[in-house]
């Protein structure tokens, strides 16, 4: 992603300048919601699931510098290609080569979280190759030169008439069709081609399981699997987090991984690749990219038990009210906005504040993150280290300092009130960030000191 | 490069929390009066159709009867193998890409959520469950279990290269939250149990 000029605030605005479409991305993140409450309720153990999953991932990241080399021991015995990658460059660069030593400049990639983190199309873009992305939300959104706003759904935030123009324009389909059935189709006959042309394919990874050296990659569509056994070279990225110790802990993970996602009771296809096909190259990178820093912040490394189901998103009122594109950062939503400060406190100091503190989060997470917990001790630690913006920073410390002094408040509050009777303009105005989605109360004469002072003592 | 694998190796030593155990508990049984009817209820949710028969001549003669303008089909079920005409001796994936319809076995059936596991001994070629217009699984009711725990325990994940839980056809909802059938993958799924 480009460097963003807008904050999280700022870019919320713009994003609710068209009310009814708040309106709407609003309640279509809420029906997903409600449809991994009813996936959730079907299994009595649900709770127990999640308790399980939670523990189970405790141990990974205790243990996971043992797990990664057993993994990497199994895969290698299985005739799969290990690499591990530093950062973001590294990354990028390990897969050009493996490219570029085949002479390949065209390659298929299905859903990966972690190649947007890389910013992996540019860079292989620079380098004269074509990625095309098959995931249909993330071909929609390439298409328009965008970046995903929703790590599971990643163009949520489109209408079908937006997919319509996209398609007309780029894939010939007739002006002003909107059918959902016939854009599918289109996209379908268009990646067809595609699949059958490429020789490299890149996948994500859902979990890497050290006792096998295998992983697994789950979609709806089929087109992670459509790729990889179609080229002569399958590359998965992983971030590190991703490895679990034993193939039977995928009944766990299974489990609660599509329910928590969008309600169903698992994706069409949860693929199991442990051998390259007689012929194919198989390779698997490692990545870190700042996931070793955030493991040494004990305030901060439950957020590496994520597996990407996006429910945490879904559920935000923050999220469904400014889309996934107003935190200019890879993964949006409340998960994103505890990952993103760890690579870059600056640019992301914005993302911890762009939260309620609700804890709703932290209700639907499927590993028992403490999601709502983590934001604020972002803040806490933002504000410290001076990441924390002028006005904020004054309004806040000049808060503290009344409430801190019941002379003070008593007197602020008498002054507020008075100022809330005579003079109502003074605070419902455009000046006044408090009052713009707010109508300010009715001041009463007396406080509730006053009251109760005059009539229960 | 080995130099990221060390310094990433150490780093995690470093930073890592102490030693925590695994949990015991983290299989559950579920208990559903009849996993057939079950299975049946789930797969027909996500999309996909079943149909109980008594054996593989009622699949014989549905398969004539669902599919009867079918001509590019491919079997891998050695008792069906008269009904294909699809050459699966094949070098390259590339050339299955015409076939409409592939009758595949599935080794299980999982009753709280559809899947069928298949590996690639059954399917012969990773891509045909994928590239092919259509797909017919066929699994025998013994096969089928209650949930995902208990299919873990019978499968060997690696014994064959690759393997993949399959349930019901491809699907998308990435436009407006509309559920369409069809997008990469098989168009159509079609499960014949064996009871």
């Amino acid at each position: 992603m480009s460097p963003h000029t807008l904050d999280h605030a700022a870019a919320s605005e713009v994003f609710n300048r068209d009310e009814p479409r708040v309106d709407w991305h609003d309640e279509t993140l809420w029906w997903v919601r409600q449809k991994r409450d009813r996936a959730a309720m079907q299994l009595p153990e649900w709770e127990a699931l999640r308790e399980a999953a939670s523990q189970i991932k405790h141990h990974v990241l205790s243990n996971l510098d043992t797990l990664l080399e057993n993994f990497e021991r199994k895969a290698q015995e299985n005739g799969i290609t290990v690499h591990w990658a530093a950062n973001a460059q590294e990354h990028n660069e390990i897969v050009w080569s493996l490219l570029h030593k085949k002479g390949i400049d065209r390659m298929i990639k299905s859903k990966s979280m972690l190649t947007e983190e890389c910013h992996l199309n540019d860079f292989l873009r620079s380098k004269g190759i074509e990625v095309i992305d098959t995931d249909l939300g993330e071909r929609i959104v390439q298409l328009r030169q965008e970046p995903p706003s929703h790590i599971v759904l990643p163009a949520i935030h489109l209408k079908k008439s937006d997919v319509g123009d996209t398609f007309h324009e780029h894939l010939g389909t007739e002006k002003g069709a909107t059918d959902p059935q016939y854009l599918t189709e289109a996209a379908r006959q268009h990646l067809r081609e595609t699949f059958l042309t490429r020789r490299a394919a890149l996948t994500g990874v859902n979990f890497a399981i050290a006792e096998t050296g295998g992983f697994v990659v789950c979609t709806n569509e089929g087109n992670a699997d459509m790729g990889a056994h179609l080229a002569e070279i399958h590359i998965a990225s992983m971030g590190f987090e991703k490895i679990i110790p034993r193939a039977d802990h995928l009944g766990v993970f299974l489990r609660l991984l599509t329910r928590s996602a969008t309600g169903q009771p698992v994706t069409a296809y949860s693929s199991h690749f442990h051998r390259p096909r007689p012929g194919q190259e198989m390779h698997i990178v490692i990545v870190d990219n700042g996931r070793t820093t955030q493991l040494g912040r004990p305030d901060f490394r439950n957020s590496l038990k994520c597996i990407r189901c996006g429910a945490c998103m879904n559920t935000c009122p923050v999220y469904r009210r400014s889309g996934g594109h107003s935190y200019h950062n890879a993964v949006a939503g409340p998960i994103g906005s505890i990952l993103a400060p760890n690579l870059d406190m600056r640019k992301n100091a914005d993302l911890p504040f762009a939260s309620t503190l609700c804890g709703s989060c932290s209700n639907v997470c499927p590993v028992k993150i403490d999601i709502h917990d983590q934001l604020y001790k972002w803040r806490q630690v933002l504000a410290q280290e001076g990441y924390v913006g002028g006005i904020k920073k004054t309004s806040l410390q000049l808060a503290s300092k009344v409430l801190a002094s019941p002379t003070l408040f008593k007197l602020s509050f008498n002054a507020a009130r008075t100022a809330l009777r005579i003079a109502p303009w003074a605070a419902n105005n455009p000046l006044n960030a408090w009052s713009i989605h707010r109508e300010l109360p009715d001041a009463p004469k007396d406080s509730f000191r006053q009251w109760w002072e005059k009539n229960r003592k | 490069m080995s130099s990221s694998r060390e310094t990433i190796l150490q780093a995690i030593r470093a930073n890592k929390p102490d030693l925590l155990p695994l949990p015991s508990v983290y299989t559950f049984e579920s208990n559903y009066p009849d996993v057939l009817a079950q299975y049946q209820q789930t797969l027909q949710m996500i999309g996909g159709t079943v149909e109980v028969v008594p054996d593989l001549a009622r699949v014989a003669e549905r398969l004539k009867e669902i599919y009867p303008d079918l001509t590019r089909i491919a079997i891998t079920l050695p008792e069906l193998a008269d009904l294909g005409n699809a050459d699966l001796e094949v070098s390259d994936p590339h050339e299955l890409e015409a076939i409409e319809l592939a009758v595949i076995p599935g080794r299980y059936g999982v009753a709280e959520n559809g899947a069928i596991w298949v590996t690639e001994q059954e399917m012969r070629h990773r891509a045909l469950p994928f590239i092919t217009q259509h797909l017919v699984l066929i699994i025998r009711a013994e096969t089928i279990v209650p949930n995902m725990h208990e299919a873990y325990r019978r499968i060997q994940v690696d014994e064959t290269g690759f393997g993949t839980f399959i349930a019901g056809p491809s699907k998308t909802a990435d436009i407006e939250q509309s559920l369409v059938v069809g997008a990469h993958g098989a168009r159509s799924l079609v499960v014949f149990i064996i009871a």
